[in-house]
């Protein structure tokens, strides 16, 4: 400590002091600005805004967004929020970032001085960084566009409940978020559109949609030519469609205009979503990575102070605390804790590599750690960064063990453990876990029934024989509604065999409402 | 580029409207759970809202999911002890190894969605669909009556009302003004007269005779001008301007004799407080007036109201009379909404019962708003009830109901003030 105490006070030294001010903000920003750039951080610019306990909880519940429509079931996580925190179980989110240009991140008023300082670095540099890298969201998000398509959303809703009622929509809402997961294009890449040209498609895709479905379901006998043709027994759709939202945005009989464009709007949100849901563990520990290599820098350059740094690590340690399985507190892996380590882990290895590492990894063992941090960056997702990155060391660090429960055994087997045998199988099991694919039933829209009944068959291709959750005929009941005739869901095996089948008939044929 | 911006101002209460989504969507079973918080414990406590609980599964968003069962393979921190190839039996509950499994979302646990109710929330709830019976609907939902106030004159309206003064003076303008020419007219020949006269005209000169003739016509044409006309009448002018009626009192008559255990006392307490709340949310202002009885009434204090106690026999129409007299002289009709709440056992002397229906009647009915009687007992009616029964027929702002235990209060409450077809 005395050591410390010692040296010369930096010309731009942060106050030792708890309370924030708007010019303090500004100095600490400008320091960790100015740290993050020589490390070569790549951002949107930033926009930081300071905001209330209550509006943080606002922004937690309403997905994060700055603005959104309206929705009961946004009402129903405040009020789960605003309860757990009137409690004191549990802490607000210290920072909520959004994905956009400019990168808004939001400062909550109760924190110090030192976690606006946290805050910055973990969300404002490395969150910001993360969108603007990874492959993911640069793909599949458009930061330039997206405030304003929930503007365009949240106008076009409230626009349909004058119109149609509250009821009406929410209850076309419901049944949207119940396979909102289900909305999202794995393989093909959405085009970018901006809000103006958003506006003057929808008016297009209205009469574009219905004059496609209408050419689909059409009563009119076909001409005897065009009948012979159609002997053959063609399927549609000719292939599975994965997005059971756009199918059901494209080709539902009976939706209107106006509920094919809820539809869509549901869809694209899940789809803005998605990255996010594939990354966490990677975007977590890059961002709590700089925020602590970057706070440490300020620290060296004695830009903050002892204290400064105290209640920093106080907070950093709980963020990557990993509880162990058999703990109370357990509550499966801590996705700051994996990712912190992870990333750290590889900035070891390209500095201090040991033999180990030198066989494991031979590529990045003695590399350029800021280049391959990026590269890592901007190149994985969840599954594959885990599958190409997680170490012996680290296995070992957080005793990882593969647990196998096959109900057919009547005890569970220890797979693999921490040891020489067991990192390979480890970190692909681990590798696996993080696979949507895996961890979401796959359930696609199989058939149409498209010349009697139109039914709606989904096929629910089982993985490792696991059954589908109780609440799925409950979905099912929204899928009905939305495609307004019967709809089946049938369970196979990988080979295609039918296990079961479930079924939700119309009890009415009509219209949702 | 770098923006910091201080939005602590501006956008609270964003998820207000999805708060409000929230409850629209489950009214009934918050209401269902409000009506049990009533029921089940004090009202006093009702001011400051109410946890509400939903049964989780009510709440859920479906969403497809993997169940339990199958092959799970999960990799979890933390080993200990185990070694490749070590078999653990299966936990109970078969949540397999430990509890972050992935995409286990049956394993929600059956606790119910708990959230408080704002105290505004809650009273919304509590008082939804109770209003006044119409009768008095007008006074409490207008909170405003009318008074008469002076406006000015107009040109029509009652002989009454017309007004003298401004009457004659408008007629005298009206005369001054229709004779001006002829007046004129006159003096000036009068004048011209004279004058001819005075030169030594004869009598009977012809401009003398016609001159004579003009005056003559003319002190004719202003004797014709009427002293007062229809048209010049004027009528004072009255409008009816609001008048806030914003305060109210509210009298709790209670029966203190040995007969009202405390239970029954705890049951008339809980109906005056009720009736408290529903006044408080039309009223700025209440007063509460305490009166108990038991041969004799007494003005109290709300402490000594529900905590003392007294025994005796029991004469109702000793608390009627000092209510009236309270009334008269502190509460005067016009001013103040009255509403009486009795709460008693019905035991009370014979001959005494006839007496009260006689001052209720007579006396006390046209000077209040509401009067409401509450029989506490599980027994056939007594004397009192069948002579209150007769009130009705005169007044219909009165109503009586019977409590037998508490819980019965709020529907008992309900049914007083039910809302009643137009």
């Amino acid at each position: 400590m005395n050591q410390m105490t010692k040296r010369p006070p930096h010309p731009r030294a942060l106050p030792e002091q708890s309370e924030w001010t708007f010019e303090l903000i500004e100095q600490a920003h400008e320091e960790i600005k100015r740290v993050a750039q020589g490390f070569g951080l790549d951002t949107y610019p930033n926009q930081l805004e300071i905001i209330t306990a209550e509006q943080m909880m606002d922004a937690y519940t309403s997905v994060g967004m700055p603005v959104s429509y309206n929705h009961w079931s946004f009402g129903k996580h405040f009020l789960a929020t605003e309860k757990g925190y009137k409690r004191g179980q549990m802490g607000l989110a210290y920072e909520i970032v959004i994905n956009s240009n400019p990168c808004i991140a939001y400062l909550m008023e109760e924190n110090s001085l030192t976690m606006q300082a946290l805050v910055i670095a973990h969300a404002a540099y490395g969150h910001n960084s993360f969108f603007k890298g990874n492959y993911l969201f640069r793909t599949w998000t458009d930061a330039e566009a997206i405030v304003d398509y929930m503007v365009f959303a949240k106008n076009y809703i409230a626009e349909c409940e004058q119109r149609h009622g509250i009821d009406a929509v929410e209850l076309l809402l419901d049944s949207c978020h119940a396979i909102q997961n289900y909305g999202v294009d794995r393989y093909k890449r959405p085009a970018k559109l901006s809000l103006a040209q958003e506006q003057q498609r929808q008016k297009e895709r209205e009469a574009y949609l219905q004059s496609q479905v209408n050419e689909l379901w059409r009563t009119l006998p076909r001409r005897e030519e065009e009948e012979t043709v159609a002997q053959a027994p063609t399927r549609f759709p000719p292939e599975p469609e994965e997005n059971l939202l756009y199918f059901i945005e494209k080709y539902a009989p009976l939706l209107e205009p106006w509920q094919r464009e809820l539809v869509r709007i549901v869809r694209k949100i899940s789809q803005y979503f998605y990255p996010q849901r594939q990354t966490q563990v990677m975007n977590e520990g890059w961002a709590t990575f700089w925020h602590y290599t970057i706070l440490n820098q300020l620290y060296d350059e004695g830009v903050v102070g002892d204290g400064f740094m105290m209640e920093f690590l106080k907070s950093h340690t709980n963020v990557v605390y990993q509880p162990p399985v058999h703990s109370q507190y357990y509550n499966g892996i801590n996705p700051y804790a994996l990712g912190f380590a992870m990333m750290t882990d590889i900035r070891r290895i390209c500095e201090h590599p040991t033999a180990e590492d030198r066989e494991w990894f031979p590529d990045i063992a003695g590399s350029d750690w800021k280049k391959t941090l990026d590269f890592a960056m901007r190149n994985f997702k969840d599954e594959s960064f885990i599958a190409q990155y997680l170490s012996p060391k680290l296995i070992r660090e957080f005793h990882f063990f593969a647990v196998l429960d096959d109900d057919k055994n009547e005890k569970l087997n220890v797979s693999a453990i921490h040891d020489e045998m067991g990192y390979r199988y480890v970190r692909q099991q681990l590798a696996d876990q993080y696979n949507l694919g895996n961890r979401e039933p796959n359930i696609q829209v199989w058939s149409v029934n498209t010349r009697d009944d139109r039914a709606l068959t989904l096929r629910h291709t089982q993985f490792n024989r696991r059954p589908l959750n109780q609440q799925a005929h409950e979905v099912l009941k929204h899928v009905a509604r939305l495609w307004g005739f019967d709809v089946h869901l049938d369970t196979v095996s990988p080979e295609g065999k039918l296990i079961s089948t479930l079924e939700c008939k119309r009890e009415k044929r009509g219209r949702i409402i | 580029m770098t923006y910091l911006i201080d939005r602590r101002l501006q956008g609270k209460n964003k998820s207000a409207v999805n708060r409000e989504r929230f409850l629209r969507r489950y009214k009934s079973q918050i209401k269902d759970a409000v009506g049990r918080a009533i029921k089940g414990r004090s009202i006093t406590d009702i001011e400051n809202g109410e946890k509400v609980s939903i049964p989780v599964k009510d709440v859920n968003e479906p969403s497809f999911g993997h169940a339990h069962g199958g092959v799970w393979e999960v990799v979890n921190p933390g080993n200990q002890e185990y070694q490749k190839g070590d078999q653990i039996a299966r936990p109970k509950g078969g949540g397999g190894a430990g509890r972050g499994k992935a995409g286990n979302s049956d394993q929600t646990t059956e606790d119910d969605f708990i959230f408080e109710l704002s105290r505004e929330e809650f009273m919304n709830y509590f008082f939804e669909d109770l209003e006044l019976p119409n009768l008095v609907k007008t006074q409490l939902t207008a909170t405003t009556d009318f008074k008469t106030q002076r406006a000015g004159y107009t040109v029509s309206g009652t002989p009454s009302n017309i007004h003298v003064l401004r009457s004659l003076r408008g007629a005298l303008g009206r005369r001054i003004a229709v004779g001006g020419p002829s007046r004129r007219q006159l003096a000036e020949a009068e004048q011209e007269l004279e004058t001819l006269l005075l030169d030594g005209a004869p009598l009977d000169d012809p401009k003398v005779v016609e001159l004579k003739k003009l005056i003559h016509h003319l002190h004719t044409r202003l004797l014709a001008i009427p002293f007062i006309d229809p048209f010049d009448l004027r009528y004072s002018n009255r409008i009816k301007v609001p008048k806030p009626m914003t305060q109210a009192v509210m009298f709790c008559i209670m029966d203190v004799s040995g007969s009202m255990d405390e239970q029954r006392k705890d049951t008339a307490k809980r109906f005056f407080i009720l009736l408290y709340l529903f006044l408080k949310r039309v009223y700025d202002k209440i007063d509460v007036v305490f009166i108990r009885h038991h041969t004799a009434a007494a003005e109290v204090d709300e402490h000594e109201f529900f905590h003392s106690r007294e025994s005796g026999g029991t004469v109702v129409s000793s608390a009627l009379n000092l209510l009236n007299k309270i009334i008269d002289e502190r509460y005067g009709a016009g001013s103040w909404n009255s509403y009486v709440a009795q709460a008693s056992d019905g035991d009370n002397w014979d001959n005494d019962s006839v007496l009260c229906r006689q001052l209720l009647t007579n006396t006390i009915m046209p000077k209040v708003q509401y009067y409401t009687y509450v029989e506490i007992t599980d027994g056939p009616p007594q004397n009192l009830w069948e002579q209150y029964a007769q009130v009705p027929d005169h007044h219909q702002h009165f109503a009586m109901q019977k409590i037998v235990t508490p819980a019965d209060i709020y529907p008992v409450f309900r049914e007083l003030f039910k809302k009643q077809p137009k």
